[in-house]
């Protein structure tokens, strides 16, 4: 009887939490109804249709695969814009990896002007966006100071074969831009390197491991988690950038005469598609070297 | 071999590479180039910028002058300050940034405060949604939206990026309930539990116990919310264009601006559009960030040890 009337106890208390939990998100699951979840399924709708703005409103004519058919058979640009996002984000991502953890590792560490030098590390949090990128491209600030030019290197990239050359040229190209994308990176690395206990440095040192095997044992397993985090970061950044090719052709062609809303959505759902595949074989890689770092 | 063991060349191996009290003076040489390399990098675009900005059009003109000009020119920015409508377009630019980071802070914090401290069905769900606003690309989204504004007249409309805010869609909102997230689920059930003691309400124990122990986070996010906000051009300049106009979406027409303010024709070569000019007005787009970061770089730098985002 009593441990009956208990069990409902239970059960009103646990229904009570449910429910101050879903008021709390409320305003969250109408907005991602409002503003996420219906735009997405109407703009697959969309994508599925030949869409017609008249001053009315708009008219949908269903045409099957039409649209997606014309991005990845007809038309010549998309494919070659996909094919460069591609290597521009599969060579940036582990530039921008490797570039934030060097930068967290030095700020890691005591030196004199330590607040100096983190202030200008930490700039690019601040001021990395499109209409300024724009204007560092446009006065050459985000190649390599000229190495792009010099008559040797322009030998040499014509030497590589074709599958090679584009990832190399746009290494040497963007170099600098790609730096312009590690802010936000350097501070999560930086945070996973302030939890590693000092003592196991200590215990390391005292054990006779050299800096190097402390790097390569003790900090860079404990970073594979960060490292997973700011990949998937790096990736989303890199693709919802407002300068990236392909969103600049997208939006163009949106409101083009020959493009249309119903083209345009077909290629957002075919840029997504893609950037889906790339999250995942970054995720994937990485989640492997991790597992086999922590073994 | 011998010498190798003198104490002398054992004292300039220590003074060279370090031991295990100090660092050795090779090792801080590496360092430092390393990092003024570095430093460089992110230095050099902005030194350009500024120096380019304050340059006359003589100096501009004379090859000799590169880094350092022969006098401090003020006209670019003169000019500058006008076609950009400075004023009124900065503080449109603050308004549409601080009014949804406030809003977009506050929201977060209540579904971060949800998630981590109740239990109930479908969270799992939630967080997955939650992943998925942060990875869909807006163009995927972006159509329906503005036709729907445009179908209730608020093209053009500070509220089109206020409602998205309001309802927790804001600008990359799921890092700021990820933050919200992390910060409650460290708060002790301890204090919750004795609040609920006393008869405090599940909305009293979220104002007196859980808001003023995430304070750090509430700032850190509001900063990082302005930044992006700010700097945020693509639907900015989507749902508020014809209506109000911030200072990026200014700067990304100065051309036409300047040549409807000095037509081309017109006005002697001095006045013509130079890239002093366009520098100078780049500057003044991001000279109030500037200003942000460097009164409030401590929350900068220090947000992750302030919020405990731990990256997990």
């Amino acid at each position: 009887m009593n441990g009956r009337s208990n069990n409902r106890r239970e059960i009103t208390l646990r229904t009570r939490e449910a429910l101050y939990g879903y008021g709390f998100i409320l305003l969250w699951i109408v907005g991602f109804a409002l503003f996420m979840a219906a735009p997405l399924v109407q703009t697959l709708n969309y994508s599925f249709n030949q869409v017609t703005v008249t001053a009315s409103g708009i008219n949908l004519e269903f045409s099957e695969w039409a649209n997606y058919s014309r991005a990845l058979f007809t038309d010549p640009n998309f494919i070659e814009l996909l094919i460069g996002y591609t290597v521009e984000t599969l060579v940036s991502v582990p530039i921008v990896l490797i570039f934030a953890m060097i930068i967290a590792l030095f700020l890691n560490v005591k030196f004199r002007l330590k607040g100096l030098f983190r202030i200008i590390f930490f700039l690019p949090i601040v001021i990395t966006s499109g209409p300024v990128i724009k204007e560092l491209t446009a006065q050459g600030a985000a190649s390599a100071p000229g190495i792009a030019n010099i008559p040797a290197v322009v030998e040499f990239l014509a030497t590589l074969p074709p599958a090679l050359r584009s990832p190399v040229q746009y290494l040497l190209t963007s170099f600098i831009l790609i730096l312009w994308f590690s802010g936000v990176q350097i501070l999560i690395y930086l945070s996973s390197l302030q939890k590693i206990d000092r003592s196991i440095y200590e215990a390391a040192a005292i054990d006779g491991a050299s800096s190097w095997e402390i790097f390569w044992k003790i900090v860079l397993p404990s970073l594979s988690t960060a490292t997973v985090v700011n990949a998937v970061y790096t990736v989303v950044t890199l693709s919802h950038f407002s300068e990236n090719k392909v969103i600049r052709y997208i939006y163009d062609q949106t409101y083009d005469v020959h493009g249309g809303i119903g083209y345009a959505s077909a290629m957002a759902f075919l840029y997504f598609g893609l950037m889906v595949i790339l999250l995942a074989l970054v995720y994937f890689f990485l989640m492997k070297w991790a597992s086999r770092g922590t073994r | 071999m011998s010498f190798l063991h003198h104490p002398f060349a054992d004292y300039l191996r220590s003074v060279l590479l370090g031991n295990r009290a100090r660092r050795g003076l090779v090792y801080s040489i590496v360092l430092y180039a390393l990092l003024i390399a570095i430093g460089f990098v992110y230095l050099q675009p902005l030194l350009f910028m500024f120096i380019t900005s304050i340059k006359s059009a003589s100096d501009l003109l004379n090859p000799m002058v590169q880094w350092v000009p022969t006098e401090l020119f003020l006209g670019n920015y003169e000019k500058a300050l006008r076609v950009l409508d400075y004023p009124n377009t900065l503080l449109t630019s603050i308004l549409i940034s601080v009014i949804p980071s406030l809003l977009q802070t506050v929201v977060c914090s209540l579904v971060g405060y949800g998630l981590a401290r109740y239990r109930f069905r479908g969270k799992t769900l939630v967080f997955l949604l939650l992943l998925s606003t942060f990875i869909i690309p807006p163009q995927n989204t972006v159509i329906p939206q503005m036709l729907m504004y445009r179908d209730l007249g608020l093209l053009g409309n500070p509220l089109a990026l206020i409602l998205p805010a309001l309802l927790g869609q804001g600008y990359k909102s799921a890092i700021f309930v990820l933050i919200f997230y992390q910060g409650f689920l460290s708060l002790p059930k301890v204090l919750e539990e004795s609040a609920r003691l006393d008869g405090a309400s599940d909305i009293r124990i979220f104002f007196s116990i859980a808001v003023p122990s995430a304070l750090p986070a509430y700032i850190v996010s509001f900063i990082f919310s302005i930044v992006w906000y700010w700097n945020e051009t693509f639907l900015t300049v989507i749902f508020l264009e014809g209506g109000v106009t911030t200072l990026p979406m200014q700067l990304s027409k100065f051309t036409q601006a300047y040549e409807n303010m000095y037509p081309p024709g017109t006005v002697n070569i001095f006045d013509r559009l130079n890239e002093a000019v366009k520098m100078s007005g780049t500057f003044l787009n991001i000279l109030p960030l500037l200003v942000l970061y460097f009164i409030l770089q401590r929350w900068f730098v220090e947000s992750v040890e302030m919020t405990g985002i731990t990256g997990e």
